[in-house]
């Protein structure tokens, strides 16, 4: 028996959840004395992640899984878990991992908790603490079933090194026709730039920047910092800034290293959204917004000063420790 | 075409929360409960279907009598005919067994999920019930045409969206997108009272498992001061990124 990680890919390359997940199914492992098995869907090299503790890679090379399907995926997960007789399952909290867990926790009668963020508190029984009511409070999740499945939120657990020789075997499962009943025919995405979701700094602003055009200085800051850019509710309402860039209970939570707020003034569902990111820095100019009381450093100040400035600074950062 | 609404009644998003019961029990003192913002995208969508297209729409809920008053809002809306599950909702497989339940017996052309509820995050109901039903199933949808038999959708992922094309019968889980805030509907004075003389179908719910359960609850550990620096010296800040948070 082993424990079975699943790890997502982006172009044939290991995405940093994948090596978050092998680490947290590593601290599994070793806390029930079983060994770590990952699936690997089209993997350019699936022997990095030895680096986390895994033994065995069930590599699958198939093109007709080159694109993310929620069913195929779902079902090459299941039948790798019934090969290996795995009876923990461990997956991303992303929104892929998150599509593909419900249909995987039907199809095995597994008790599914996503949102995981720290190793599980005992095994007999089997406790996780996950966060819940979006990030407003934490629940502690008994999983009852046989076979359990763990959904791992980003950057909760961390990488841990601890490297072993992966064994790669190919892997051939069965799909079939039924698994392609929803066809991707477009996929429109940001290439070369870090998405909310993966991104260790998140660069967010409100409506304190006054309109659209104003989100020059917001992408370079993100640029400088390597990170992504999101916004607040009313921002998106507005049609300022995709849906997709929207932060908070109703639209995309972060889980960022750190988390720049520019112009929000902290409505109670953005404070939901973003409470899992470490660190948060707010840059208002009303000292009496509710977000300096979330924030661990603020500068009470206008964007439009404080935002070139911090660019500048970052750029001077940048060269001393390049 | 026949649409079912999966709605969850739900803290409203300015609830603060609170614990009972040495931290088992969530709080509902004082707590409003609404339509799960999500579901209530997907409702506005299928008023759309039914008002363009001539779709018969039924809601269903799982929960006791308390929840009545969020399936009444969801007939002022629009809906036709409304379901309760008199069950508690135990956790996300009970629930979606539930509702399956009711796909089953009620030949849905299409099942509309919010992605997750806003109290419990857990985002397993549609895709369970997806996978019960042996249905096509899409997550994360933010537009959803149908034609025929024939549906088109778009759905968030990271960094972007993907245009799908799939078949009814089909179930999505939906989120803001599906319609604009700006046309979600306030329930009328007409609305309200049309409503109360629409069906509400009290449903026994059936043998299903329950294979997690919240043992306890906490509330994040409060934060420390912010530390604030001066807007004339924001190398401070970045000084502190770095060297302090280790952020940088």
């Amino acid at each position: 028996m082993s424990i079975l990680v699943y790890t997502e890919t982006d172009n044939g390359k290991f995405k940093k959840n994948a090596f978050e997940v092998a680490s947290y199914a590593k601290n599994i492992a070793d806390q029930m004395g079983e060994s770590v098995t990952a699936l690997a869907i089209n993997a350019e090299n699936a022997d990095e992640l030895g680096t986390y503790g895994v033994s065995k890679v069930l590599g699958i090379s198939n093109d007709s899984l080159k694109g993310f399907n929620a069913k195929a995926y779902a079902s090459a997960i299941a039948q790798a878990a019934e090969m290996e007789g795995s009876k923990v399952i461990i997956v991303s909290s992303s929104a892929d991992s998150k599509y593909l867990s419900g249909i995987l926790a039907a199809r095995l009668n597994a008790g599914y908790v996503p949102n995981v963020v720290a190793a599980p508190e005992g095994i007999s029984p089997f406790m996780v603490k996950r966060t819940a009511f979006s990030n407003k409070g934490f629940a502690h999740t008994e999983i009852s079933s046989e076979v359990k499945i763990i959904g791992v939120s980003n950057n909760a657990f961390g990488l841990v090194e601890n490297t072993t020789d992966a064994v790669v075997e190919p892997f051939d499962p069965s799909i079939n026709d039924n698994d392609f009943g929803v066809k991707s025919v477009e996929v429109d995405k940001v290439v070369g730039k870090a998405t909310i979701a993966d991104a260790d700094i998140v660069v967010s602003a409100g409506r304190g920047l006054k309109g659209p055009e104003n989100w020059g200085m917001i992408e370079e800051l993100a640029d400088i910092l390597g990170a992504a850019t999101a916004c607040s509710k009313p921002v998106s309402d507005l049609g300022w800034r995709p849906h997709g860039e929207h932060v908070g209970q109703t639209g995309k939570p972060v889980a960022s290293n750190l988390y720049i707020a520019i112009g929000i003034s902290g409505a109670i569902q953005h404070l939901a959204g973003v409470s899992a990111s470490k660190t948060k820095v707010v840059i208002n100019n009303d000292p009496e917004a509710p977000f300096f009381k979330a924030a661990d450093y603020g500068i009470v100040g206008d964007a439009f000063e404080v935002v070139p400035e911090l660019i500048e600074k970052l750029k001077e950062f940048k060269a001393q420790n390049a | 075409m026949k649409i079912l609404v999966c709605i969850s009644n739900v803290p409203d998003t300015t609830s603060k929360i609170n614990f009972t019961d040495d931290d088992t029990k969530f709080d509902t003192n004082g707590v409003q409960f609404v339509i799960n913002p999500n579901d209530e995208f997907g409702l506005t969508r299928a008023m759309w279907f039914k008002e363009k297209q001539g779709a018969t729409v039924h809601v269903a809920t799982v929960g006791d009598a308390s929840v009545e008053p969020t399936i009444r809002k969801a007939l002022a809306i629009g809906a036709d005919e409304g379901i309760r599950i008199n069950a508690a909702p135990k956790d996300g497989f009970f629930v979606a067994r539930q509702l399956a339940e009711i796909v089953k017996n009620g030949g849905y052309d299409l099942i509309i999920a919010g992605r997750e509820s806003i109290d419990y995050n857990g985002g397993m109901v549609p895709g369970i019930m997806a996978s019960l039903l042996d249905m096509n199933f899409v997550n994360t949808c933010i537009d959803l045409e149908v034609d025929g038999t024939e549906a088109t959708a778009q759905r968030e992922i990271d960094g972007g969206k993907e245009k799908i094309s799939t078949s009814l019968p089909l179930i999505i889980g939906g989120q803001k997108g599906l319609v604009e805030e700006s046309d979600l509907r306030i329930p009328n004075m007409r609305g309200i009272m049309m409503a109360r003389k629409k069906a509400l179908n009290i449903v026994d719910p059936i043998d299903a498992p329950s294979p997690t359960n919240d043992k306890k609850f906490e509330r994040p550990a409060a934060k420390g001061p912010v530390k604030l620096v001066d807007a004339g010296n924001v190398g401070e800040l970045v000084n502190l990124l770095h060297n302090e948070a280790k952020a940088l």
